[in-house]
């Protein structure tokens, strides 16, 4: 028993037994708290969303079964394994996204799938676990800081898959694949002045970029952000609805089942991308703090997880998950009430969905045998 | 590579680089969440009132009710005018993303035409964005089901249920009722655009048009839920129509029904009235229409059709019709030589069959010169010159009473002027005198026309429903009230409007009528043919009005000429003589002679008299 156990006030003996159970299983209660607590709250709001579907709800369950189970295992891997396989899971992915540019399958203009006959999944959800734990095995093998040579050698390993995810098309995907491994650059310690510097490059490639590189649809998506009342029943639609949405449920909402934009239909993607509206307009501000406190307690964790990590390894990767998990929520949360551009990005833990689920929680998978590995360690 | 591994690494130096960075990204983090609460304060918060307004907005719409068009009923309360539930096709267009694609994908499923959209896109500029703009009515059952198959991928297509009119009598009616039609441009730039807001129709010509207000009512509205797609999910608020009234008519079906049967092929018109209150009991103008093809926008060729007819079928001859009246008019021409005290009842004239101006060597001649060679008799007073139509006795009369004195006579009979029965489209016909020609011609008045202005020809012009409203003048010895179809407008009974009486001496109404029973009931009146079998009185008085002048010393003759310049037949009657309960008039356009409209006449007065009068 540890020391942290005896100093309990009151002694509890159930709740004091249960840490060395979530132990033994590598599970981080102090993550996995918040993270229920967000999942419970967003089953309510899915249920809402879909117009009291149970059925939409029964699958968004098994989504969340079938993600505990891969959490539960990845969160039994030891952090050197990870470390071990993290080249081969990144070439793999690479491998995987090549072969999606020249075999996938399309959905809505868009070649983002790879089916293997009995089952289609997306590489680049793959992706977004391979690139932190790759680039922070870079660094891991070359040191941190980062000096000129591996950094080079490190944004060419985040370039390469964001410009496969790129040409899908899916610039939102691409971006967040990219700001994993960015992220481990930054927390290796990457010298304010490249960070500067980039900043500054980024800014004056942003016009080509824009002329060239963006399709039309992906340009009229951020014209429409800036100017959403020039094409109402366009482009426009899904903003001005969505904070219509957000904007009536006033500080505490009309009440869970009871909002009209989302059940008469003005709210597009209610299900997905943009749930949080629902939220909005049934719990109001209360309910939307709510919901970012959870989320703000996982990021927390995440960090504090990271912060105390033994290795360097280790704490690229947590830090890294972490920070990308918190940017999946700043991008959708900040896209649905107007701020960002509408990227496709659905929120954390509570947007319907298979895939998106199944990487997170692997995330917090790793996130986990971080943090327990480093207890048993302090052990 | 690089740098060998474990070299130099400062294992407590990385973790103190690693630890400052994660401080750092939990700070951006911060920032980052409290801007985001603060976007979503902003919006829930500062902007509630305005995004709850614009939820409110998107969730409740106004939607105008149509009232339901009042019905039109005869006399019996048999249905004229119907209305009869039909489904059109509505698309919201706030709620089309691609209208275009729309159209083709309904195209695809059910028949659009050009017209439609063309129709849509004139009627959409004066809609809501929100408010359904019909594409296509009167959706038959099978596009029915299969736009209710589709309906879910085809967002902004609503079903409407909505009466749309239906005249079952069709032609028989189609003078007297007209019809509606769609709204047009013009029209729609006149009419109360709120209280038209759901409707589609609007009376075009005949009692339609009349008592517009009256059928159409007053417009309800209904606060609705309505989700993205327009459907309509429930009904908030509700404040209902006032339906249009009903018309009841003085009008008879079953009288109208013999009045077309008798005249059957013959283009002309029969109108029948009640002399005790002025009701229109037939109106019936040969050829007539469908008044059903013009409900729902008639067909361009279908149009031409009826525009281009040489027998003019859209001419309501009734009212519209001016042909001169012919000897119709001797008997109010005699009763004003007797008040002018001209003649008296038993002043005689000889009659050698033509008659001269004094001073002047043309012949003008009586129409029985041509059949018998010679005048009526050696002498004519008035009661024979009306029985057998002497136009010698009212060349003589007319001559001494001059064209003004014959204008000032007749006027009070309402001829030149609209009787202003209560329907669309009526002309006021000639009552010619020295200043109407004047005025109109800008020459001087010749005493030979006065002659052909005492028998009704020259530049007299009259519609059958004038001489119907002059003939009920006779029949009621001076009083009489104005033709009129409407006998209740919804509850309400619309009272008969009296006109001015015409003032005369009773004996002299008596000579007159006397004249009148003779044309009928002496072996010797013009329409004596129809005297057999009658169980009631008849006074009448037969009319032949020349369609082009004949040359003075040519002989008409009935085959040579083309039948659309063949005199006019007309006659004018009523019953029974002592207590009239009905006048008549009967037009036979072309008909040869009064030949054509007598027995026309009989059928009708007979129908009413044995079967259907009620008093």
């Amino acid at each position: 028993m540890s020391d942290y156990d005896r100093n309990l006030p009151g002694h509890d003996r159930d709740f004091a037994r249960a840490i060395p159970i979530a132990q033994l299983l590598h599970l981080d209660v102090w993550l996995l708290l918040p993270v229920l607590l967000v999942i419970c709250g967003g089953l309510f709001v899915l249920y809402s969303a879909s117009d009291g579907s149970t059925a939409t709800l029964m699958r968004q369950l098994r989504n969340f079964a079938i993600a505990s189970v891969a959490m539960a295992v990845a969160a039994q891997i030891s952090v050197d394994q990870y470390r071990r396989w993290a080249p081969a899971l990144y070439l793999v992915g690479l491998a995987l996204l090549v072969a999606v540019v020249f075999f996938g399958v399309g959905a809505k203009g868009a070649q983002r799938w790879l089916s293997l006959g009995f089952i289609r999944f997306q590489p680049s959800e793959l992706m977004k676990l391979a690139m932190p734990l790759m680039v922070a095995w870079w660094y891991t093998k070359y040191g941190v800081p980062p000096r000129p040579i591996p950094l080079l050698g490190s944004l060419c390993l985040v370039l390469l898959p964001a410009a496969c995810i790129v040409i899908q098309p899916d610039l939102g995907t691409s971006l967040l694949v990219a700001a994993s491994g960015l992220f481990v650059v930054f927390i290796a310690g990457i010298s304010v002045w490249y960070l500067l510097a980039a900043v500054g490059l980024v800014s004056i490639s942003a016009w080509p970029a824009w002329m060239y590189l963006l399709k039309d649809y992906q340009r009229q998506r951020i014209l429409t952000l800036f100017d959403p009342e020039s094409d109402r029943l366009g482009a426009g639609w899904n903003i001005i609805q969505s904070k219509t949405a957000i904007g009536s449920g006033g500080w505490s909402g009309k009440g869970w089942l009871q909002g009209t934009q989302s059940h008469l239909d003005f709210l597009p993607e209610s299900q997905t991308d943009f749930i949080i509206a629902v939220l909005a307009e049934e719990f109001g501000l209360r309910g939307v703090l709510i919901l970012l406190l959870g989320y703000a307690l996982i990021v927390a964790r995440g960090f504090w997880i990271g912060f105390t990590a033994q290795t360097t390894f280790a704490r690229l990767v947590a830090s890294s998950i972490t920070m990308t998990f918190f940017v999946y929520i700043f991008v959708n949360i900040g896209m649905v009430a107007g701020v960002l551009p509408v990227v496709g990005v659905p929120l954390p833990l509570v947007s319907f969905g298979g895939t998106s689920i199944v990487t997170l929680m692997l995330g917090f998978g790793v996130l986990m045998a971080i943090s327990t590995e480093k207890k048993m360690i302090t052990q | 590579m690089f740098v060998a591994r474990d070299v130099l690494r400062d294992i407590y130096r990385e973790a103190a680089i690693n630890r400052q960075r994660v401080v750092v990204a939990a700070v951006i983090v911060v920032v980052a969440l409290v801007l985001l609460g603060y976007r979503y304060y902003d919006l829930q918060i500062v902007d509630y009132q305005q995004f709850l307004t614009q939820s409110e907005r998107n969730r409740v719409r106004l939607e105008a009710i149509p009232p339901t068009r009042g019905l039109i009923v005869d006399r019996a309360g048999r249905l004229l005018a119907n209305n009869e539930p039909t489904h059109a096709l509505a698309v919201v267009i706030e709620r089309v993303e691609d209208e275009a694609a729309l159209f083709e994908q309904l195209k695809s499923l059910i028949t659009i035409s050009e017209d439609d959209l063309e129709r849509f896109s004139d009627r959409r500029r004066r809609r809501r964005p929100y408010d359904p703009v019909p594409l296509k009515l009167q959706l038959t059952d099978e596009e029915m089901a299969v736009i209710g198959v589709h309906r879910h991928h085809l967002p902004g297509v609503t079903l409407e249920a909505r009466l749309t009119r239906s005249y079952p009598y069709g032609g028989l009616l189609s003078h007297v009722l007209g019809y509606v039609g769609r709204i047009n441009e013009r029209e729609a730039s006149t009419i109360d655009p709120e209280n038209y807001r759901g409707t589609l129709h609007l009376g075009k010509v005949g009692l339609e048009r009349r008592y517009e207000d009256e059928l159409h009512g007053l417009v309800g509205s209904q606060n609705i839920e309505a989700n993205a797609h327009g459907r309509v999910l429930r009904v908030l608020e509700r404040q209902a129509p006032r339906d249009g009234d009903q018309l009841t008519l003085y009008l008879d079906l079953e009288l109208q029904r013999v009045a077309a049967e008798a005249l059957g092929d013959q283009r002309g018109a029969v109108v029948a009235l009640d002399p005790r209150d002025g009701g229109i009991l037939a109106l019936y103008s040969n050829p007539g229409f469908d008044p059903n093809l013009f409900v729902n926008g008639i067909s361009q060729s279908d149009y031409a059709g009826l525009r281009d007819s040489p027998d003019t079928p859209l001419l309501n001859r009734t009212v519209q019709g001016q042909y001169p009246p012919g000897s119709t008019i001797k008997p109010m021409l005699g009763l004003a030589g007797l008040e002018l005290n001209l003649v008296e009842p038993d002043t005689a004239i000889p009659d050698p069959g033509w008659y001269t101006l004094p001073g002047d060597s043309r012949r003008y001649r009586d129409w029985i010169l041509r059949i018998r060679g010679r005048g009526h008799a050696d002498e004519v007073d008035l009661k024979m010159a009306i029985a057998q139509s002497c136009d010698v006795y009212y060349y003589d009369l007319a001559r001494r009473m001059g064209i003004d004195a014959i204008a000032e006579a007749l006027a009070p009979f309402g001829l030149g002027e609209k009787t202003q029965i209560d329907i669309t489209s009526e002309q006021q016909g000639i009552l010619p005198s020295t200043a109407w020609k004047r005025s109109r011609m800008g020459q001087p008045w010749y005493p030979g026309e006065t002659l052909s202005v005492g028998i009704g020809q020259g530049y007299m012009l009259a519609t059958p429903v004038q001489l119907a409203q002059a003939v009920m003048v006779v029949a009621n010895r001076g009083t009489s009230f104005r033709p009129a179809l409407v006998r209740q407008v919804g509850e309400t009974t619309v009272a008969p409007v009296p006109r001015p009486a015409v003032v005369a001496d009773e004996s002299h109404w008596a000579a007159v009528i006397a004249g009148m029973m003779d044309v009928v009931h002496h072996e010797r009146g013009t329409a004596a043919s129809i005297a057999k079998g009658l169980s009631y009185t008849i006074a009448g008085k037969t009319g032949t009005s020349q369609v082009i002048g004949i040359a003075q010393d040519d002989v008409y003759d009935e085959e040579e000429i083309a039948e659309r310049h063949r005199n006019h037949g007309w006659f004018v009657a009523f019953a029974p003589v002592d207590e009239p309960r009905i006048v008549v008039v009967v037009l036979a356009e072309n008909g040869g002679g009064s030949s054509a409209a007598y027995p026309v006449a009989r059928r009708v007065l007979d129908a009413w008299m044995e079967d259907l009068s009620d008093v």
